[in-house]
């Protein structure tokens, strides 16, 4: 999967996933050849950087890659995690015409393991191995749970924070209109009497 | 792969991918927050013929096999809001996963305990779809509330602020009714 974007560009992505889960990201850029009219296969000296937030706006990642590369964090924070790319071309805004092709993978949680590796590090058969996968699939599903309840309640905050806005809102409103209407009447009739109407 | 992204107003975003000949493929998008939650979405094959297109559709998902190798092209468009930017969530998948026993260098059948793992595998691959469904729609629903929440706040100070101007404003137009100076005039004359 791959886009494009402005050789100074900036593309944020969003993920949204439970603490302790581990992404991994791989990304792979091509410049644009104004005069090949053509992408290039590799575009060395050309450098990405990567910025990672978590939900409170904290800097979890701030890296400076190659135009190839990969990139890893574990969020300790549940929720939205801000991804952004953007290129190092120094170039003046008013001389970078360039477009970037940028390809782009991004793993969360169980599928950011290798078990090839796992099973050659630990020595484990293939049963083992699959095993092993499924507990790591298990887990991620737990985790995913335990992030769902978190928001569940988060949720019920705020709707139970309506609740209590359209309440309280709704008997300030009839306060307002009562005393409104007691001035009114009071006002009035002061002046009414003053004009000798009444 | 699964992405989640943010679409500005007037804006449009495609992403591409190279997909082999006879690749069964499947686009899913949803937009979790932003505007009345709908997105312009279109599929294109690599000679530009249009496989799929919706206008402002909030969910969807479509499946295709591709006819052809090369590029194909899908596009997200929020070029009919002029205020509100949209997070669009997409997952495109190519391909089936691989199996969880390769039947590569198997001369033999799969085990009883090797054909339970299998079961589980795609049972648990069942599992965190609809997890993912549930939380792309708790996200949504989530914005929901909070967008009522806020504009709950607001509807209630202005109309708490209108309805002072309109008692106030009552009362000053009812006395410039009696305040006639003509009228008192006219009154003394008869």
């Amino acid at each position: 999967l791959y886009f494009h974007i402005g050789e100074t560009e900036k593309r944020c992505f969003i993920e949204e996933i439970p603490d302790e889960t581990m992404v991994i990201g791989n990304y792979r850029t091509q410049m644009w050849d104004k005069q090949k009219e053509v992408f290039l296969p590799s575009t060395p000296g050309l450098g990405m950087h990567v910025e990672v937030k978590d939900p409170d706006g904290k800097v979890v990642l701030s890296r400076q890659y190659g135009s190839e590369g990969r990139f890893t964090f574990t969020s300790h924070t549940p929720g939205d995690h801000q991804i952004c790319l953007h290129s190092n071309s120094t170039r003046m805004a008013l001389f970078a015409g360039g477009k970037l092709r940028v390809h782009l993978d991004i793993q969360v949680g169980e599928h950011a393991n290798n078990y090839p590796e796992i099973a050659a590090k630990d020595k484990l058969t293939e049963l083992q191995l699959r095993a092993r996968q499924l507990l790591d699939q298990v887990e991620q599903i737990q985790k995913e749970q335990d992030y769902q309840r978190y928001r569940e309640e988060r949720f019920r905050l705020t709707s139970e924070s309506t609740n209590q806005r359209v309440l309280w809102w709704s008997i300030a409103q009839t306060v307002i209109l009562i005393l409104t209407g007691i001035w009114q009447m009071r006002h009035l009739k002061s002046f009414f009497e003053a004009k000798k109407l009444v | 792969s699964e992405i989640t992204f943010e679409l500005p107003d007037n804006a449009k975003q495609c992403f591409y991918e190279d997909i082999a000949q006879g690749t069964k493929c499947t686009l899913e998008f949803q937009v979790i927050t932003g505007g009345h939650y709908d997105v312009d979405c279109r599929l294109e094959d690599p000679d530009g013929k249009v496989l799929y297109k919706e206008m402002k559709k909030q969910y969807d998902s479509f499946t295709f096999t591709a006819s052809k190798n090369g590029t194909y092209k899908f596009c997200f468009s929020n070029e009919f809001s002029t205020f509100t930017h949209k997070t669009v969530y997409f997952d495109f998948q190519v391909g089936e996963d691989p199996p969880l026993f390769p039947s590569e260098n198997r001369v033999s059948a799969l085990t009883q305990m090797e054909s339970a793992c299998v079961s589980i595998h795609e049972a648990l691959k069942s599992v965190i779809d609809y997890q993912t469904h549930f939380r792309l729609r708790e996200a949504q629903g989530r914005s929901r509330a909070e967008d009522l929440n806020t504009r709950v706040a607001y509807w209630s100070v202005g109309e708490a602020l209108i309805l002072l101007v309109v008692s106030i404003g009552q009362v000053f137009l009812l006395k410039s009714f009696f305040s006639d100076k003509r009228t008192t005039t006219t009154r003394v004359g008869s």
